[in-house]
């Protein structure tokens, strides 16, 4: 690993193409017209070392070409993740195996046999991710220091051969008369560009924070990748659905048992074309049926008194009431409720009454509360009702018994024994949604129906994001690199006395345009020749080979 | 030389962080669905319910004793199935040190006591109001079994009906 000495004295490291101080071509650049200007010719440091097994891992981070692969796998990647819908987005009741298959045919079944139903959590678009994330950080490391060093070292006096192969360079033949560059100073100092001298020579630059845009661009990005990563950290991001009765109160899952809400009300208004403030809408009603227009559900957040253990009884401190509506959603202490889901008259109640099947006369009435039933209700006297059995969700099983399929009152029947003076060891009927059957013989008396309560019940969807900052930071850092590096250029401008001949020659990262105009503002009045620009000299004269600036 | 073996060095030390870095995003994020439910190992949640006698129990009452943690429901066929023999089990093994507890996944007062008569259940049935116990286990699939043994530690998890043999060979696995 040989340092290279320049000419000059100045020693530069293994891999330079350019001396940091005085510009003098080292290695096989010396055959080019023009000198490839990139990170200063100065050694990328991945390009020095290939020894050891980190260095070459650390190579393979550091290559452009790697890192444009990986970006590209990456996108076609989330490209794919977008083709169908993600596990997450298919309906909670359906299984997944079947869901894909039944609606997208043999191609939703590859796409679940191949795991691109859960794509953006699999092991291996994380690993891309990943690296992609390394890749940013080492290629940086790897770019900006050797930069950011031979641009704090440059030379103010360059070598001719660097001067010359620059794509704007001129020459001005003195012929005894001497040109003061004083008023070019001031004038360069006019355009905010940074003079410095050494013997007679000039380096004008000014931009050149523009040169770190990329950089800061990268540090955004890391930034951001870092939030994204943190989402699966516990605690950090919560995503969870909350059902509700009406009237009912339960703790907010993800809390930890720390926040309970209580249901008071949900609403679900629709537009009315027969009222007068929705007429205009009467043509879309006509159209798709009905329209919603607002989901509401009223609420009262409770907070726990103290840390309790499940199962234990809590006592609830009332923080506040509020109506969430789709997008108003109730925020509190980094939580917020959205309104997401309802579902409209779940059966709460179910009242009958008892009555003599010939006469039809009433003998009293009982509401069974379809959550919580009571096993004896007691009725006019000398009458009563046993509740002997009660399904739910009814259905009958393979044997012709009747069960329940779930604990939600979806579909409820009953099996009563009634209890009257004149039958006092009772009558067993059975009772479901418009069916009565009376398994033990001819009843007297039947359970006749008497109408129902409902409830709705609504849902909410808990959101937790505390990386929505980072995130954001990570966003703002990205554009000011943008910005630092799209609205600057950082331009030079070099002059040199060499004998009889002062030289001008000038470099820009972008818009070449602006230095000429510079140069030319600072030379105007003063009988230095203007620079031309090589490189639209070579294109007029060859048409070909271009080469990159 | 020297600075080239401090550019090993760091370059080393990046390389690590980064590399641990991935290997934490990946590890959190496979852990993300198995955090979802309950790990064999782990310490069992504590709670504190009611029995349908009125009696509390809390779960860290019974360190030093083997606990045969059942969740079900009344709708649920192979609960139904396994309750009688958890029934029998629970009479061999009471003495010897290991407590059933069957958590009903917040059944009305009637549903749950229609069944204790039905199936004439002596150990103690309790209702999870609110599912918070529920939610502490994960309970996904019922009937789940979670075998707590004498340290309070959960020795393993089982989903689906039980025959009476394997029920004794748990209780076996969690005898004090």
């Amino acid at each position: 690993m040989n340092e290279v000495k320049c000419d000059c004295g100045h020693v530069n490291p293994f891999g330079t193409k350019i001396c940091s101080k005085c510009g003098m071509v080292l290695g096989n650049e010396k055959e080019n017209k023009l000198i490839d200007m990139r990170y200063e010719g100065s050694a990328r440091r991945s390009q020095t070392y290939k020894k050891t097994i980190i260095d070459k891992i650390w190579n393979f981070f550091s290559s452009v070409k790697v890192g444009v692969t990986l970006i590209v796998i990456a996108l076609v990647a989330s490209a794919i993740g977008t083709i169908l819908p993600q596990e997450m987005y298919i309906p909670s009741t359906a299984t997944p195996a079947e869901h894909y298959e039944l609606e997208y045919g043999w191609f939703g079944k590859v796409y679940y046999e191949l795991g691109f139903h859960n794509l953006y959590s699999s092991w291996w678009y994380l690993i891309i991710i990943g690296m992609l994330g390394i890749s940013l950080l080492i290629a940086s490391i790897d770019r900006f220091f050797p930069l950011y060093r031979s641009l704090k070292k440059q030379g103010v006096t360059r070598h001719d051969g660097f001067m010359k192969r620059q794509r704007i360079y001129g020459v001005t033949k003195l012929d005894e008369q001497d040109i003061d560059l004083e008023d070019v100073k001031k004038r360069l100092k006019k355009q905010r560009y940074h003079i410095r001298e050494e013997s007679g020579n000039i380096l004008a630059e000014k931009g050149r924070f523009s040169r770190w845009g990329p950089y800061v661009n990268h540090i955004g990005l890391i930034i951001f990748l870092i939030g994204a990563l943190l989402r699966s950290v516990p605690g950090m991001y919560i995503d969870k659905v909350l059902w509700l009765r009406e009237g009912e109160t339960k703790e907010i899952p993800g809390t930890n048992g720390e926040y309970y809400l209580q249901n008071n009300g949900f609403t679900l208004e629709v537009y009315d074309k027969e009222n007068k403030e929705d007429e205009q809408y009467s043509a879309a009603i006509d159209k798709t049926g009905t329209i919603a227009k607002t989901y509401q559900s009223d609420v009262t957040l409770y907070e726990a008194q103290r840390e309790t253990i499940p199962g234990e009884k809590v006592d609830l401190n009332k923080l506040k009431d509020f109506k969430i509506k789709v997008n108003e959603p109730l925020k509190h202490d980094h939580y917020a409720l959205y309104q997401v889901d309802y579902k409209l008259d779940e059966l709460s109640t179910m009242a009958f009454n008892l009555i003599n099947k010939k006469t039809e006369e009433n003998y009293g009435s009982l509401k069974v509360d379809l959550n919580n039933p009571q096993k004896k209700y007691e009725l006019n006297k000398g009458y009563s009702v046993d509740l002997i059995s009660y399904f739910p969700d009814f259905e009958f099983d393979e044997k012709g018994q009747p069960r329940t399929i779930s604990k939600i009152p979806n579909n409820p029947a009953f099996i009563f024994k009634m209890y009257t003076p004149d039958k006092p060891d009772g009558e067993v009927s059975f009772v479901a949604i418009k069916e009565t059957v009376e398994p033990l013989g001819e009843n007297t008396y039947k359970m006749a129906f008497n109408g129902v309560e409902t409830k709705d019940v609504t849902a909410l969807t808990v959101r937790k994001d505390l990386t929505l900052w980072i995130l954001f930071t990570g966003g703002i850092i990205f554009m000011v690199g943008v910005v630092q590096g799209s609205y600057w250029n950082h331009r030079r401008i070099w002059i040199k006395r060499k004998n009889e001949e002062i030289l001008i020659s000038g470099h820009t990262n972008k818009n070449w345009h602006g230095i000429k105009r510079d140069i030319k503002h600072a030379i105007e009045s003063t009988s230095l020749c203007e620079p031309s620009d090589q490189l639209e000299e070579e294109k007029s004269s060859t048409k070909g080979e271009v080469l990159n600036g | 030389m020297d600075k080239k073996k401090r550019r090993l060095v760091s370059r080393t030390i990046i390389l690590l962080l980064l590399g641990a870095a991935l290997v934490f995003a990946l590890y959190t994020n496979f852990t993300k669905e198995k955090n979802e439910s309950l790990r064999k190992g782990s310490d069992a949640p504590n709670f504190v319910l009611t029995d349908m006698e009125g009696k509390e129990h809390m779960l860290s009452d019974y360190k030093g004793k083997g606990v045969f943690l059942n969740f079900w429901g009344t709708y649920c066929k192979p609960c139904e199935y396994e309750m009688p023999y958890m029934e029998s089990q629970y009479k061999n093994y009471k003495d010897q040190g290991v407590e059933i507890l069957a958590v009903n996944v917040g059944e009305s007062d009637y549903a749950v006591n229609n069944f204790i008569a039905k199936h004439n259940l002596t150990f103690p049935v309790m209702i999870d109001n609110g599912s918070k116990v529920e939610n502490a286990y994960r309970v996904d699939i019922l009937p789940v079994t979670f075998l707590i043994d004498k340290k309070g530690e959960v020795v393993d998890i089982i989903t689906g009906a039980l025959t009476e043999e394997s029920i004794q060979k748990h209780m076996e696995r969690i005898k004090p």
